[in-house]
């Protein structure tokens, strides 16, 4: 039981994280819950990776009395998870750039009344 | 080896690394001048289209073009990341590079006037590469990494004129959304992996069963590239992305959109190909309820609008609906072989070759309105009247998209439309009566917009308007003469491009074949 | 012939012939004839007098600017007689974000729903 937590947690994570999105109408609580999804999905990534009782997979540092590879966690999931991490902190950036402008057009943060345009 | 076959060979990787490097020399190159940035920019995209017909020509003729970055043992899993180009993603990339290229010679004159120029081409050019990724790889997470690469430049493509407050905001609107789906597509994805130890869409295809996590990855699958793609009910984003940006990055938009919806149908047919005779024709069905929704909604609310690119936009939408229609009534009788041979080829024939026109007719009418746009600084049908004295070149072209839009005979919109109709109608008479209805409408909802901007009198504030300069003319012109020749002559595309991309999409143990060569079964 | 027979045998879809060329053509002609019969009309006219002003049931006519029928008042008949269902669309697309969010969560659900139960 103890290792369905992982899952569990990245469940919360999303279902927090799409909350956040629909029902707040500040756009930076809009961003923020964008953050959280992307956490929770980094989470599911890395705990694929996982072997009972395993050292990370490298294989210059092995403590003595490893299994190779068995021994090991998976290093394909790892390499999965920074590449998002990185593409993640890169939408964060542009999103939150983005604001910036819209505050200074419109003078206010609110997402109704930003969207409310023509037909 | 001569140079013709080197360049075919590493072509799957060349079509990708030359915009991109083009991308990156860009701002050095726009030191020196204005001039010598924009030839670059044009010979940059010139190469690439030529790399794509040289390697979409020996695709067509039956080859299945692979190429690996990594390690060539497939005996080894996930070392590697490999290139597929199989016909239907050569089709694809014939579409984004006759896009790119008449984007940037448009863009001469168009966004001349503006600041920031480097800029805007690096970034035309990111999105070039982002598509060409997207649409050649053979890899589920490279497709999520090229779909962001494409997603965050276009957002800063849509948010180009900074000094409006819509455009920010809707690149904003477009980022969210781009985001939010691209999350739940590497959820899919992660499923997918952890279950089966692979990220190769064709070792996928080669395990995959059809558990209850691949139900659910299925589902988000779908609806992640549908609401990419623009499918009612999650289409609201594409008119405000579409109507606030520059016309010449409305239509790089238009192959990015196309893209996603290439994704759909790689997903259905190809990943889940395998188990089509565990999940029966429900998948088809839902594509088909959910493109003639997109159908009727698109149009309706085109016929509302007072502003003339959001008017476009609305029927951008629609259009993406009889290609969902078409390919879907295909994808319900897959696994039923007469029924396929006398409904499916047609019906996915139609909707294949209706990907290409939707692309160019779109693609010419937002660029007769960006035209309209440079000269008179309006885009309110209320406004504008009488132009049709002052612009005749544009008008012409503008009459060639309403006809194309609508189906109308001498256009390509007639021939895909017709394939889809008759198709359709042997499925059930009731999805060609909507279909028919839609494309009715749309004829209805372009007269609307011939009359209000072209004809009429002409009004004394436009007594100075003149007609647009040449850049802009001879890429509306280039578009233009590929619509009529393939109206022309459709059974000739139909024959060459249209049937090797359908019958990629049916059989396909072809493509896991490449990878897996003792895979048995498929059709 | 038989060249002629495969040009008119391509797009037959059973009811009748849709080529394009031969569209074409059947176009022209019809344009022909119709400019011909356009060149029988009465050439003469007297300009400057009431024959060359437009006749709007005695109406009197208003400068150019006012009398350009605008963009959105064209098929006003259609949309007033379904703005029920216009009325329901145009409130559908707010705007907002979050209902963007919002639609692709439902649709989300309903799409797992239907695969759920198959």
């Amino acid at each position: 039981m103890i290792f369905n937590i992982p899952f569990i947690a990245v469940t919360a994570l999303v279902l927090i994280g799409l909350y956040t999105v629909i029902f707040r109408r500040n756009l930076i609580k809009m961003v923020i819950g964008i953050t959280i999804i992307q956490s929770g999905v980094n989470l599911f990534l890395i705990t694929l990776g996982y072997r009972e009782n395993s050292v990370a997979p490298i294989f210059t540092s092995l403590p003595p009395g490893t299994i190779v590879p068995e021994g090991m966690s998976f290093p394909v999931p790892q390499a999965l998870t920074l590449t998002s991490i990185v593409i993640g902190v890169a939408v964060l950036a542009l999103m939150l750039s983005l604001i910036i402008h819209i505050y200074r057009h419109y003078g206010t943060l609110d997402a109704r009344e930003i969207g409310g345009n023509e037909e | 080896m001569n140079i013709i076959d080197f360049l075919l060979q590493h072509s799957p990787a060349l079509i990708v690394a030359i915009p991109l490097l083009g991308a990156f020399l860009t701002p050095l190159i726009s030191r020196i001048n204005n001039k010598a940035r924009n030839i670059f920019v044009i010979l940059i995209l010139g190469l690439t289209t030529s790399i794509v017909f040289l390697l979409a020509n020996d695709v067509f003729a039956g080859n299945i073009h692979t190429y690996v970055f990594g390690s060539q043992d497939l005996a080894l899993p996930i070392v590697r990341i490999l290139f597929e180009v199989d016909a239907m993603s050569a089709f694809m990339a014939i579409i984004g590079s006759i896009l790119a290229l008449v984007a940037v010679i448009y863009s001469w004159a168009f966004i001349k006037e503006n600041t920031g120029l480097d800029k805007f081409y690096t970034l035309i050019l990111l999105t070039t590469a982002g598509m060409f990724g997207m649409v050649l790889t053979g890899d589920m997470f490279n497709l999520f990494v090229f779909l962001e690469i494409t997603s965050i430049a276009s957002c800063a493509l849509i948010a180009f004129w900074t000094n409006k407050g819509k455009s920010v905001e809707a690149g904003f609107k477009y980022i969210v959304i781009s985001s939010i789906g691209a999350l739940f597509l590497l959820f899919a994805i992660a499923l997918l992996y952890g279950q089966y130890n692979a990220l190769n869409i064709a070792t996928l295809a080669n395990a995959i069963q059809f558990s209850f996590l691949d139900k659910i990855a299925l589902v988000l699958l779908i609806a992640a590239f549908a609401m990419k793609a623009g499918i009612v009910p999650m289409h609201m984003w594409l008119p405000d992305a579409y109507s606030k940006a520059p016309a010449s990055v409305t239509i790089v938009l238009v192959g990015a959109t196309q893209a996603s919806l290439y994704g759909v149908f790689r997903v259905c047919f190809t990943l889940y190909g395998n188990t089509i005779n565990l999940s029966p024709a429900s998948i088809g069905w839902i594509i088909v309820l959910l493109g003639l929704i997109t159908m009727l909604l698109g149009v309706a609310m085109a016929l509302i609008q007072s502003d003339f690119k959001r008017l476009i936009a609305f029927s951008a939408v629609a259009e993406i609906g009889f290609i969902f229609l078409g390919i879907g009534a295909g994808l319900t009788v897959l696994g039923n072989a007469e029924m396929m041979a006398a409904i499916g080829i047609p019906a996915m024939s139609g909707g294949v070759f209706h990907i290409m026109n939707d692309a160019l007719d779109i693609g010419l009418l937002f660029l007769v309105a960006g035209a309209i746009y440079y000269a008179t600084r309006e885009t309110s049908l209320d406004k504008l009247g009488g132009l049709a004295r002052n612009m005749k070149y544009t008008t012409v072209f503008f009459i060639i998209g309403l006809f194309a839009v609508s189906g109308i005979p001498p256009m390509n919109g007639f021939a895909s439309k017709l394939l889809i109709y008759e198709s359709t109608f042997q499925l059930n008479p009731i999805l060609s009566i909507v279909a028919i209805l839609s494309s009715i409408m749309l004829l209805a909802v372009f007269v609307k917009v011939f009359h209000s901007v072209f004809l009429g009198p002409s009004l004394p504030k436009f007594k100075e308007v003149k007609e647009v300069p040449k850049s802009m003319l001879i890429a509306m012109g280039i578009i233009a003469s590929i619509i009529i020749v393939f109206g022309l002559f459709p059974e000739l595309i139909i024959n060459n491009i249209v049937e090797p991309a359908v019958s990629a999409l049916v059989n396909y143990g072809d493509y896991i074949r490449e990878v897996i060569p003792t895979f048995t079964g498929g059709i | 012939m038989s060249m002629l027979e495969t040009l008119l045998g391509t797009f037959q879809t059973g009811s009748g012939f849709w080529n394009p060329i031969v569209w074409i053509i059947v176009a022209a002609l019809v344009f022909l004839i119709t400019y011909i019969l356009r060149g029988f009309g009465n050439k003469k006219y007297k300009k400057g007098t009431e024959q060359v002003k437009s006749f709007l049931s005695g109406n009197p006519e208003y400068e150019k600017e006012k009398m350009h029928v605008k963009g959105s008042n064209l098929f006003w008949g259609f949309t007033e007689s379904l703005k029920w269902i216009f009325d329901i669309l145009h409130k559908m697309h707010t705007g907002n974000i979050s209902d963007y969010v919002l639609w692709f969560v439902i649709v989300m659900a309903v799409l797992f729903l239907l695969v759920g139960l198959m």
